[in-house]
């Protein structure tokens, strides 16, 4: 086990994994086949390659890794859309860091930048917004990106923009919400799972009662988990204890962060601000119904949809690219044709393999190669 | 992006935008901290708060314990170097 020595607490872990291993024991896996369990959560990806979680658990489990990672499930025809808003020439475009390097049709926003679009990386919504007031005569656009963990900031930031009456500064509105997302995983055919460690930060805001659906009506377990390695060994056992106890319950591991009923103000920011989308395209998954929000109409002067002629292209992605399937935990990263061929860290095809979320990357980084010689 | 960040409320900076200033293991930066702040918990307690920063918005209280224990293991993923340059950056420009 290379990366346990790392573990804060080596003792814990290894307590840990032989009460997992001893749980495992005792249910019944030939009528499960493996047990499949996904984290929805691509901070709980990263987590799991860095301290190579995955090769401690006994192997008749499998961790599934979803589509948490906002960055990997933005399709192609999005970054094209950014990088036509980029090319205006009155334009400042700032997003996260993440999204630099996610490849367009074309080209990504980082080699736009090369290209001399005026592209900026920004840590927070807010600078996106001081950029706006120091540049009274540019348009500034906010890539809005990410789950409910990152809305509530955006939603804040439009409302500050609003009290100071900043007319240059908009958001392109690209988040998207996880529980619908669950769903439409849950009702594809082709995916087997058996429970769900949930998102602890996107519940952080939202709590955990919108998963209670998940519990109820499809009878799966779900365990909103913290990301530490601890906390990822923990959930995964108290996964395996609701299926030992045929029990499908919403629990809270995170509970020293989480609470129950989510983040208000939060949630109050995000209500006055969005509405929900009909539909939305996610990479590799598709158009998921009521997965994404735009901004509501009595903040439609800072909505970078209603600014600007958005082209809104659709590009198909790559055909060989199997980055639905890895997604939907239907096939293992290295299954697919192009994994470190093709695509590799350096030259990105898929966006699973742009950011240290993304379950290609993080399989290329943290032995990956190993996984594939030995299933070979 | 997804995973906050510990730091320190050390100052109230503008009551009325909710604004602090906000040390990162050393960085120093204005935060909005709206969505920590309620009656029971009115923004004159905040200076000393530990909080968890998303994107520049303290998102949740934490204890000082587990403040030092998540920005370890952020360490060791890799991903406070990347924030904290990201911070640097921002309050530099
Ligand atoms: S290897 Fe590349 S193309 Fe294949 S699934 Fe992963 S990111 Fe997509």
């Amino acid at each position: 086990m290379k990366y346990v020595d790392e573990f804060r607490d080596r003792g814990k872990a290894d307590a840990l994994v032989a009460e997992i291993d001893k749980l495992v024991s005792t249910i019944d896996i030939a009528a499960r086949r493996p047990i499949h369990i996904m984290e929805v959560c691509g901070g709980h990806t990263h987590s799991i390659f860095r301290y190579g979680v995955e090769g401690m658990l006994p192997k008749e489990i499998q961790l599934i890794h979803g589509p948490g990672c906002p960055v990997c499930v933005l399709p192609m025809g999005r970054v094209d859309d950014c990088i036509a808003i980029a090319e205006h020439a009155n334009v400042i475009f700032t997003t996260f860091g993440d999204a630099m390097r996610v490849p367009g049709s074309r080209k990504s926003l980082s080699q736009a930048r090369a290209d001399g679009a005026d592209v900026r990386m920004v840590y927070s919504p807010m600078d996106a917004l001081t950029l706006a007031r120091n540049n009274p005569d540019r348009e500034v656009v906010f890539f809005g990106l990410g789950f409910e963990t990152t809305m509530p900031s955006t939603a804040l930031t439009v409302l500050q923009a609003e009290s100071e009456g900043i007319a240059n500064f908009s958001v392109f509105c690209n988040h998207i919400t996880i529980v619908p997302t669950i769903k439409a995983i849950l009702d594809s055919p082709d995916v087997h799972i058996d429970g769900f460690l949930g998102p602890g930060h996107v519940s952080m805001v939202i709590g955990t009662a919108p998963y209670e659906f998940i519990a109820q009506y499809y009878r799966k377990p779900l365990v909103v988990a913290g990301f530490e390695p601890l906390d990822v060994l923990q959930s995964i056992w108290m996964v395996l204890k609701q299926i030992r106890e045929q029990r499908a319950d919403v629990e809270n591991q995170y509970a020293r962060v989480v609470q129950g009923t989510g983040n208000v103000a939060a949630l109050q920011a995000i209500s006055r601000v969005y509405e929900l989308r009909p539909f939305f395209e996610w990479r590799g998954l598709g158009s998921i119904d009521h997965s994404g929000v735009r901004i509501r109409d009595e903040y439609a002067r800072f909505d970078t949809e209603r600014k600007f002629a958005i082209p809104n292209v659709r590009i198909a992605d790559p055909k060989s690219c199997q980055c639905g399937e890895v997604l939907k935990g239907v096939i293992k990263p290295w299954q697919c044709k192009l994994f470190g061929s093709a695509c590799t860290p350096e030259t990105p095809l898929g966006a699973l393999m742009v950011s240290s979320e993304g379950a290609c990357a993080a399989y290329h980084q943290y032995g990956g190669f190993k996984k594939q010689a030995g299933a070979a | 992006m997804c995973l906050g960040i510990p730091g320190r409320i050390v100052k109230i900076d503008d009551a009325s935008r909710k604004l602090a200033t906000v040390d990162v293991a050393g960085v120093k930066r204005q935060i909005n901290i709206a969505c920590i702040v309620n009656d029971a918990h009115p923004i004159d307690a905040c200076v000393g708060d530990w909080v968890l920063v998303h994107v520049g918005f303290a998102m949740a209280r934490i204890d000082e314990q587990q403040a030092e224990e998540t920005l370890r293991i952020l360490k060791e993923l890799g991903e406070a170097q990347e924030q904290l340059e990201a911070m640097r950056l921002s309050a530099a420009g």
